[in-house]
């Protein structure tokens, strides 16, 4: 990928050379065309809001074209923002709100495009660490044709094709009628170009699946395979892009340090999600069923426990978001962990590029407090920190939780989530800052069982995930641009090392405190509280 | 400018009052961190006073609880003032030590400089930059001027702190002197070179003062971390309040946060540890350096100097001691080590310079017996331009030593040569850097003497130290590149820049900056002004010309090159306090949710309380322990924030292993315990809370 983003032949240039550059003709940019930073911000900003426009006016035309009963303004705004800024928050139902023909060309396409706005953000953050007085950034419309045509749709071919070897259906809108369990009676399920869609919607961190049940619905993930392969595909691009990273500031070690921060935090989240369904729940064990040692509720049968976990984990750590298993039926303390594990602000892992450079501004923070500890202006890779570096830095840190915290004090002034909800106690307030939280950090996932899909909350859902989005990406360019206009300070003994295991434990250390510091108070109303409750009930 | 050390305890009231000063709207808004906390005070005070009026018309409790919360708010922003005030008044004792300097005193402003006897005396205040002043002995230099003519002995001591008088004279390098001086003898011609109030003094005073003190970039840089955290900390609180309603909806219990409690538990993790000390920390790494003699003229250059990755050294007294010493007799043919040092011994007897006495000192070392100069039937031969040969002449025979070619010359005139064998021995000392003088007696050729610079012998140490720190040092000498090359093995420095010239040294400043190094280097010649002037990090000595001190941005008043490294270390130090002290505040933050959030929410989810595994007795007493507890760190790290972390050379890597262990973990356990025995105290002094 390295190679890609940085304009040198790769093996599929042979053919695809010729395609891009008919691209570049048609939208008129040449590729040495540099742009400073607004410039690229201001592209990405126009991009995404033609992007918004089309879709818009495809979905509010398709309600008129189709015959089908036209959607809420508000909807619209949610669906719309939703899929641009690669959340794939899904308020509409994917079955009968939008037809499969509109669903293509309106959030398919966005699906592809998001991830690679997400990269094409961070190609420019990393040559803000790697040029040296430059106020250049490179063409985002390069970057963005390169992306695409080199990374996203080569890769989605490769896994969509596997897809459908493993057994997921690819088809044109297509109602199939099957008998139900239920004796003497049929359903209806509609088919579609399902392989496809599964491979981007993985790929791209996207989660917006072509049905509202997405990985659960055994269409879209029929067997064991096809869950490994899909786990594999949500955590591809956001950990590859570190190796990338490493290799395009010619210091592999530094991507290596990213993944290896991201994965210390991961894995035991992971197993202690696993590990806190298989328990047993006691107050189900008097009852006569035969898996009361573990708790199924909500998830499929064929994926059990592990694979429902490790599919819950790896989609709120990514900002995926496509869901596997019923995250409202998790344990507590579960419901605790994937939205911690997405209120890390797309760090752990995190989507399709936003991931690594919403990890980079921790890695920023923590240089900027280990190295005064050092008695140096901090620096990283050769790149000192100063005043203004950390003003985008505290802006991008802070947005997320700002959104998260101050979403939710609206909602409540507006909705009774008491009444929105099928369950009751602490497990509301954890299905509600579920939900914001998703939005917010662009994830997509939601804990049913509360239900966000009012006209307020649309709004409001559909503002936090824009606010999300582009609050990170404008100071995350301000930063790149910034760092590319200083010298590259050269390395001694007297730099802080920001490969070794020593700092790696401070990044966790740092993104741990800060994480927590942030969401214990709500956590605490939430999950802990239930978690707790039920503990204690016993 | 030896001052008489800061006195707390005398002091005690001025700082009370000063502290107090502090509590003004302006002086708070400097501090974001501290400015939160302000307002929460002010908003708890109003809280606990229509507490007052309501217990007095309804039935209510009046709130002791409220009230000692806005009590220790207002502790918490009087100790960070004490902290500035503390700080600030180290340099106020400095100040008013050389404010007294400054007495008033009458200057002789000559309306023609020629005419030395037609002046008026005015005030130093309305004299202007290129006004004429005539001094005298025992006079006092009214102001920062220029030595027109004329040359006299100056006392210092007022500036320095060294009671030995200097010579000032025009021309040269010492032809700069300074408000507040007293001439000692003869006179002098000045132009001023200041304006009134720019004087060094007055910048001395100010900067000392913390008067003129400006926020450095990396504190700028960390107050808006500070402010990023303490804004992050304000939602996480304020949405606590309808989160904790929703949650008596939810849970069917009663027991909503109360303000007070929010604002408590607010300023609890605020980063004010930091916040409150920040300001103190940067005036006491001025104080630092002023208490090492050395006057910055921005606080900026002093953070910088944490940064230096190259240093400049001046060979001459920094790293050697600038004057060559015999190190060793290489004897020729047929000669004896011990006959050449007796003949080197008498051609230095009456040579009074630094290298004729240390030939003698080696030869005695190697046991020759010094002949006392009164008993010798002897003349001398003192050197002279002319022959460039000096030594004795005794009866029968004329003992001279000289370099090669002055011997060889004076050899000619009696018919000898220097032996090819003598010859090569004075090319290899030559080779290695040092001075070979050949030794003749009569025509007969004794050996060479090895003069060489003596390197400083705990130099080597300093700049390994150096090494270690990750900055390069660099030689810079006069010398040609062989004697450079050979000084700067044996010194241990990483390279050196042999034959330097003003435009060599600015070139290679020039070179290394577009490298991104940040060079600091010392100074004291007119010439040197223009690399001082580029370097990021310059040093002028007290000594050097006005020139040199106007394009440094420190002056060393010892005048003493290698006070650099010093420099460095402070300017290391004030970062890591910093850094030290950021990360103790946010490690204490985790301790402070374990005691305000399990016992504060427990009234709606009572199963919250297995959290309070400090096993807190009630929610009160919790939270008041947690804001005693914030407000009492401070002053106790204000003594850490004025003296700096404790700092040894090393890496990176250990340095930062080292600060995160004590700073970090300590950080996290400190308050567990703190909080704990506030706990318990509370519980003993007032009971149940």
């Amino acid at each position: 990928m390295a190679n890609v983003f940085n304009g040198q032949k790769t093996f599929l240039s042979f053919f695809l050379h010729p395609i891009e550059h008919t691209f570049y003709k048609i939208i008129a940019v040449s590729q040495n065309d540099e742009m400073d930073w607004k410039h690229y911000a201001f592209s990405i900003i126009i991009f995404s809001f033609l992007s918004c426009f089309i879709m818009g006016l495809i979905l509010y035309l398709q309600a008129s074209i189709m015959g089908m009963k036209p959607l809420d303004p508000n909807l619209i705004f949610n669906t719309i923002v939703s899929f641009v800024t690669n959340t794939n928050w899904q308020a509409y139902s994917p079955e009968k709100d939008i037809h499969q023909y509109f669903q293509v060309i309106s959030i398919g396409v966005q699906q592809f495009f998001s991830p690679a706005v997400g990269i094409c953000v961070l190609i420019a953050l990393i040559r803000g660490f790697t040029r040296k007085n430059s106020t250049k950034l490179g063409n985002f419309w390069v970057d963005l044709v390169r992306v695409l045509l080199y990374v996203i749709i080569p890769l989605s071919i490769i896994s969509a094709l596997i897809f459908g070897f493993l057994g997921v259906p690819q088809d044109w809108a297509k109602e199939v009628t099957i008998s139900s369990l239920e004796t003497g009676k049929t359903q209806n399920y509609l088919v579609g170009p399902i392989a496809s869609w599964t491979a981007i919607e993985i790929l791209g961190s996207n989660g917006g699946g072509i049905f509202g049940t997405n990985m659960a619905h055994p269409f879209q993930n029929p067997n064991a395979l096809t869950h490994f392969l899909g786990l594999f595909l949500i955590l591809l691009l956001p950990t590859s892009l570190c190796y990338t990273f490493g290799k395009m500031v010619n210091d592999t070690r530094q991507g290596w340090a990213i993944f290896a921060a991201m994965l210390i935090i991961f894995v035991p989240l992971t197993s202690l999600t696993i590990n806190q369904e298989n328990n047993k729940i006691s107050s189900l064990s008097s009852l006569p069923l035969e898996t009361h040692n573990t708790s199924m509720e909500g998830k499929e049968t064929r994926h059990g426990i592990i694979g429902s976990l490790l599919w819950a984990s790896a989609t709120t750590a990514t900002s995926n978001g496509s869901i596997a298993a019923d995250h409202s039926s998790f344990a507590p303390i579960n419901n605790f962990l994937t939205m911690f594990l997405m209120q890390m602000s797309e760090t752990i892992f995190g989507g399709v590029g936003s991931g690594l450079y919403g990890m980079l501004i921790f890695v920023l923070i923590t240089v900027f407090i280990a190295g005064l500890m050092v008695g140096r202006t901090p620096e990283y890779l050769g790149k000192k920190i100063s005043a203004y570096e950390m003003k985008m830095v505290s802006l991008a840190l802070l947005m997320p939780l700002f959104l998260i915290l101050s979403g939710a004090w609206i909602l409540l002034h507006f909705l009774n989530i008491k009444e929105l909800s099928v369950n009751q106690g602490a497990q509301v307030f954890s299905e509600f800052m579920y939900n914001l939280t998703s939005a917010s950090n662009n994830n997509g996932s939601a804990m049913s069982g509360i239900t966000m899909s009012n006209s307020t909350s649309n709004l409001i859902l559909g503002f936090l995930m824009l606010m999300g989005r582009f609050w990170i990406i404008i100071p995350v360019l301000a930063l790149a641009g910034s760092l590319a206009q200083k010298n590259t300070v050269p390395i001694s003994t007297g730099t802080l090392p920001t490969h070794t295991p020593l700092f790696i434990f401070v990044l966790i250390g740092i993104l741990l405190i800060i994480g927590v510091l942030t969401f214990i108070p709500s956590l605490a109303l939430g999950p802990i509280a239930e978690h707790l409750g039920l503990a204690g009930a016993h | 400018m030896k001052s008489e050390e800061f006195s707390y305890k005398k002091n005690i009231l001025y700082l009370v009052f000063e502290s107090f000063c502090k509590f003004n709207l302006k002086s708070q808004l400097a501090n974001p961190v501290m400015f939160i906390v302000y307002i929460g005070a002010i908003i708890v005070t109003i809280i606990g006073t229509t507490s007052i009026y309501d217990a007095a018309i309804k039935e209510g409790e009046f709130s002791y609880f409220i009230w000692s919360i806005a009590f220790f708010l207002w502790l918490t922003i009087f100790f960070a003032n004490l902290a500035e005030a503390i700080a600030e008044g180290k340099g106020k004792a400095q100040a008013e030590s050389l404010r007294k300097t400054r007495k008033e005193v009458m200057a002789k402003k000559l309306k023609d400089p020629k005419n030395h006897d037609n002046f008026e005396l005015i005030s130093p205040c309305l004299l202007k930059k290129g006004d004429y002043v005539f001094v005298e002995a025992g006079d006092m230099i009214p102001i920062d001027a220029q030595i027109i003519e004329g040359a006299a002995s100056i006392d210092e001591s007022a500036i320095t702190g060294e009671s030995a008088a200097v010579i000032r004279e025009n021309g040269g390098d010492c032809d700069s002197v300074i408000a507040g001086t007293k001439i000692l003898s003869d006179w002098l011609l000045l132009r001023v070179s200041v304006n009134q109030g720019e004087s060094f003094l007055d910048t001395m005073i100010a900067m000392v003062e913390g008067a003129k003190r400006q926020k450095t970039p990396n504190e700028i840089a960390l107050t808006i971390l500070l402010s990023a955290l303490t804004l992050i900390f304000v939602l996480v609180t304020a949405t606590l309040f309808p989160f904790s309603n929703n949650a008596t909806a939810l849970s069917g219990n009663s027991g909503v946060l109360s303000i007070t409690v929010l604002i408590a538990l607010l300023v609890c993790l605020a980063p004010t540890t930091i916040g409150g000390l920040l300001s103190a920390i940067g005036i006491a790494g001025m104080n630092r350096l002023a208490k090492a003699n050395v006057i910055a003229t921005s606080g900026r250059a002093v953070e910088a100097a944490g940064d230096v990755s190259v240093l400049l050294l001046d060979k001459t007294g920094t790293i050697t001691f600038g004057n060559r010493q015999a190190a060793n007799f290489i004897p020729a043919e047929g000669i004896s080590e011990k006959e050449l040092a007796e003949a080197a011994a008498m051609t230095s007897l009456a040579d009074e310079t630094p290298e004729g006495k240390s030939i003698v000192t080696l030869a005695r070392s190697l046991g020759v017996q010094i002949p006392d100069i009164d008993t010798l039937d002897a003349s001398f031969i003192h050197f002279s331009a002319d022959t460039k040969l000096s030594g004795i002449n005794l009866k029968d025979r004329q003992i001279l030593k000289g370099a090669d070619d002055s011997i060889s010359t004076h050899l000619k005139n009696l018919g000898g040569i220097i032996s090819a064998n003598v010859e090569k021995i004075v090319h290899q000392i030559a080779r290695s850097g040092g001075t070979p003088l050949v030794v003749a007696d009569d025509t007969r050729i004794m050996g060479v003497i090895h003069l060489k610079d003596t390197v400083k012998p705990d130099i080597k140490n300093r700049l390994a130290d150096l090494r270690k720190m990750g900055i390069k040092s660099v030689m810079i000498t006069g010398d040609n590149p062989l004697t450079a090359a050979a000084i700067a093995a044996e010194a241990g420095v990483d390279d050196y820049l042999a034959q330097a010239t003003p435009e060599t040294k600015l070139k290679y400043i020039r070179k290394m900056q577009e490298g991104g190094q940040l060079v600091a280097m010392v100074g004291d010649g007119t010439n040197d002004a223009p690399a001082l002037a580029q370097a990021d990090v310059a040093v002028a000595m007290n000594s050097g010309t006005q020139a040199a001190k106007e394009a440094a941005n420190m002056v060393d008043l010892d005048s003493n090159p290698t006070k650099l490294i010093e420099v460095v270390e402070v300017g290391k130090q004030l970062l890591m306090t910093r850094g030290a002290l950021t990360t103790f505040s946010i490690a204490n933050d985790i301790a402070k949710y374990f005691a305000i959030i399990p016992t504060s929410l427990t009234s709606i989810y009572p199963e919250l309380k297995i959290f309070n595994i400090m096993h807190l007795q009630t929610t009160e007493s919790a939270i008041l322990s947690a804001i005693i507890f914030n407000a009492f760190i401070i002053i106790m790290l204000v003594p850490l924030a004025l003296k700096g972390v404790k700092y040894h050379a090393q890496s990176a890597e250990s340095l930062l292993r080292n600060h995160i262990f004590i700073y970090g973990l300590g950080g996290i356990i400190a308050p567990f315990i703190g909080i704990k025995l506030i706990d318990l105290l509370l519980g003993l002094f007032i009971g149940k809370l």
